[in-house]
């Protein structure tokens, strides 16, 4: 035999060795007539690899531990019930996959944190196309990493912030994937705390108690094209840094203390294609620092943006802000961020040399937005004649609001976004 | 009285000013919406006509009619009607009027551009600062023979609750910046039928604004149906209350 047949022999056998680990791995039946009636007993019998098909029926076998990397699947969403006492399913191992479940009613408690499907310290979990509702926590992921949560549907009808859980909960993982789940009625949509290298994409998070996605310590993240509606307080991102925020939509959080968004202490973020419609404040940014924000739209708010003095470095360019209430204020007199190139529905100017550019600088501060800062009551006088020449006498020579926040390119027709 | 209705809005007809006012009105709140990009700003402008023209035009243009129809005034006297029938129908065609030029000036555009609340609103607020100023003209000219000074308690009154209210309040607000005065002023609000009407209409087009901080207390209090009714019922005493004393000094009035 020559040299290259004996290579090409090997090469085949190992081959061979690897297809015989799939033919070895079994399917096990769980439920009624099958061979292991209750899913417990399955698991047990359940070697590493095998594929544990659930059929339909309702299930009420308190806290299921998978300990072994399983393929779970159901056939006809199979109920596995709670009862309101214990956690659904605690995956504790690596390369688990749990799919096409209705789980439902897990324990409540504020000490252990019970979820309907919580993972203890795993690699490559994959949870899809499941359906959790009237959970305490969702899906909880702790020390989890290169984990995928796809296309889960989380409803739950909690009263109370302090005594309800997050839809998804992620905690000290890494390399996570959460794509097109719908999230409704748990005190956050998804929460993020320590969390890293990760990414939200597609998701829709309504209904919430607090917020729709909840970002703390975590950094070198994205949220991209995600849906926010009608949250408690919208969004917030706090201490963290290097987050990419991408063609989300945040949409009508109305009330005194919610924001479209709200940045507390981050830096070094990337917000580009957001959408902030209807929402008292569409972006609040406090502490924040080199933010660049371009393309993103701030349409009908009562406050475009709130930019608190405490922040530096950011850049806002090339935005549409059309038809809010105010478009940007801000609480003190120090500005120390760059607002250039934005189409602002307020301009008044003209654009002689037809560049595309008004020729005047727009101050998009507002002088009723720094009283009403000041002076919330005051709203009640707004659009009264007598604001607006109040108004218009300020633009011409700006005397209460900060000299240099400004924008010295303002666009004069929007950006098709 | 429907005779002297009559009279009197045949009168008014014959006499173009109405028609005038109504195209005026309907020039200016076509082109708002015309030149404006969006509506919304178009809205702004309208509501600006709204809360400076309307009140203007009523006041001048009632108090000014009152004065010329004193000769016909004295001819209705000497026949066989009752004197509080010939002023309520004075003030039934005036501010009939005067509402319908509202309603088919600026009304028309704004049903057609703004949406449905906030126009319904507008349209309603409107005929309310038609008929108001048409009372307070009435009430002006009653208190003194002379015209001259009569106009210039019309524009007086027009210019206090136009302009120097809303100063006087603003000035109010830095006072007392530091004591809890929402409630206060909600109370003071009603004290100038402009502003009240400006506030029903901000409620619709600011209510992303209006829902926040001290704004939910305003909301809280005229957004609910028993806050409409209230604030209308200010708005319609508004309207008797000048009439009323006018009416009763127009009873006793020596000709």
């Amino acid at each position: 035999m020559k040299n290259k047949d004996i290579i090409k022999y090997l090469f085949s056998f190992i081959l061979l060795l690897g297809a015989g680990n799939h033919v070895l791995s079994r399917t096990i039946y769980a439920g009624a007539g099958q061979s292991y009636p209750t899913i417990k007993s399955a698991i047990d019998a359940c070697e590493p690899g095998d594929t544990l098909v659930i059929t339909e029926g309702l299930y009420k076998e308190g806290n299921l531990i998978i300990d072994k990397p399983v393929f779970i699947t159901g056939r006809g969403m199979p109920v596995l019930d709670g009862e309101k006492k214990y956690e659904v399913i605690s995956v504790k191992s690596s390369n688990v996959t749990i799919k096409g479940l209705h789980i439902r009613n897990s324990g409540q408690g504020t000490l252990d944190d019970p979820g309907g499907i919580k993972v203890y310290d795993a690699v490559n979990v994959i949870i899809e196309d499941n359906e959790l509702r009237d959970n305490f926590f969702g899906i909880y992921i702790q020390y989890g990493k290169n984990c995928i949560i796809r296309n889960n549907i989380i409803k739950a009808s909690q009263k109370e912030e302090y005594r309800s859980g997050n839809g998804i909960h992620c905690w000290k993982s890494d390399s996570l994937q959460i794509t097109g789940n719908r999230i409704e009625g748990h005190r956050d949509g998804i929460y993020f705390e320590f969390v890293t290298h990760s990414v939200i994409w597609r998701n829709i998070s309504w209904y919430n108690l607090r917020y729709g996605l909840h970002f703390m310590f975590s950094n070198d993240d994205a949220y991209i094209s995600n849906y926010f509606k009608n949250n408690g307080a919208g969004v917030a991102v706090m201490f963290t840094r290097r987050v990419v925020m991408m063609n989300n939509t945040f949409e009508e959080n109305w009330g005194d203390a919610a924001y479209g968004a709200l940045f507390k202490e981050i830096s070094d973020c990337y917000l580009s294609g957001n959408k902030f419609i209807r929402n008292t404040t569409g972006l609040f940014l406090d502490g924040s620092s080199r933010i660049r924000m371009e393309r993103n739209l701030f349409l009908t708010n009562g406050w475009g943006m709130r930019i608190q003095a405490s922040c530096i470095d950011n850049i806002i360019s090339a935005n549409n802000f059309i038809a809010n209430t105010f478009d940007v204020t801000t609480n003190g007199s120090l500005t120390l961020n760059k607002f250039d190139e934005n189409y602002w529905d307020k301009y008044e100017g003209y654009d002689l040399d037809k560049n595309g550019i008004g020729d005047v600088p727009y101050r998009p501060l507002s002088l009723y937005s720094v009283i009403v800062e000041k002076n919330p009551p005051a709203m009640l006088l707004y659009r009264s004649f007598m604001t607006s020449l109040l108004d218009k006498s300020e633009k011409l020579l700006p005397s209460l609001t900060p000299e240099n926040f400004v924008d010295n390119n303002p666009r004069m027709k929007p950006y098709t976004l | 009285m429907r005779k002297v209705l009559k009279y009197v809005s045949l009168d008014i007809l014959k006499n173009n000013i109405v028609f005038a006012y109504a195209i005026m009105l309907a020039l200016f709140s076509w082109s708002a919406f015309g030149l404006e990009d969006n509506a919304s700003k178009g809205i702004l402008t309208v509501l600006n006509i709204i809360l400076l023209t309307v009140p203007l035009v009523s006041v001048l243009f009632a108090t000014i009619y009152v004065y010329n129809s004193s000769e016909f005034i004295e001819l209705l006297v000497s026949h066989p009607v009752k004197r509080g029938m010939i002023w309520k129908a004075l003030f039934t065609g005036l501010s009939s009027s005067l509402a319908l030029a509202y309603l088919l000036g600026a009304g028309i555009p704004i049903l057609l551009f703004a949406d449905f609340y906030t126009a319904v609103m507008m349209i309603v607020t409107g005929i309310f600062l038609s008929v108001i100023f048409v009372a307070i003209a009435f009430l002006s000219s009653i208190l003194t023979r002379d015209k001259a000074k009569g106009i210039g308690i019309s524009v007086l009154l027009w210019l206090y609750f136009s302009l120097l209210f809303d100063g006087l309040v603003l000035f109010l607000f830095f006072q007392f910046a530091d004591y809890p005065i929402e409630k206060a002023v909600v109370v003071l609000s009603a004290l100038s039928p402009v502003d009240l009407c400006r506030i029903l209409i901000l409620l619709h087009l600011d209510v992303s604004a209006m829902l926040g901080h001290t704004g939910a207390v305003f909301k809280n209090f005229f957004g609910t149906d028993w806050g409409l009714i209230l604030s209308f019922t200010i708005l319609t005493l508004w309207v008797v209350i000048p009439f009323a004393i006018s009416l009763k000094k127009f009873k006793r009035k020596d000709l």
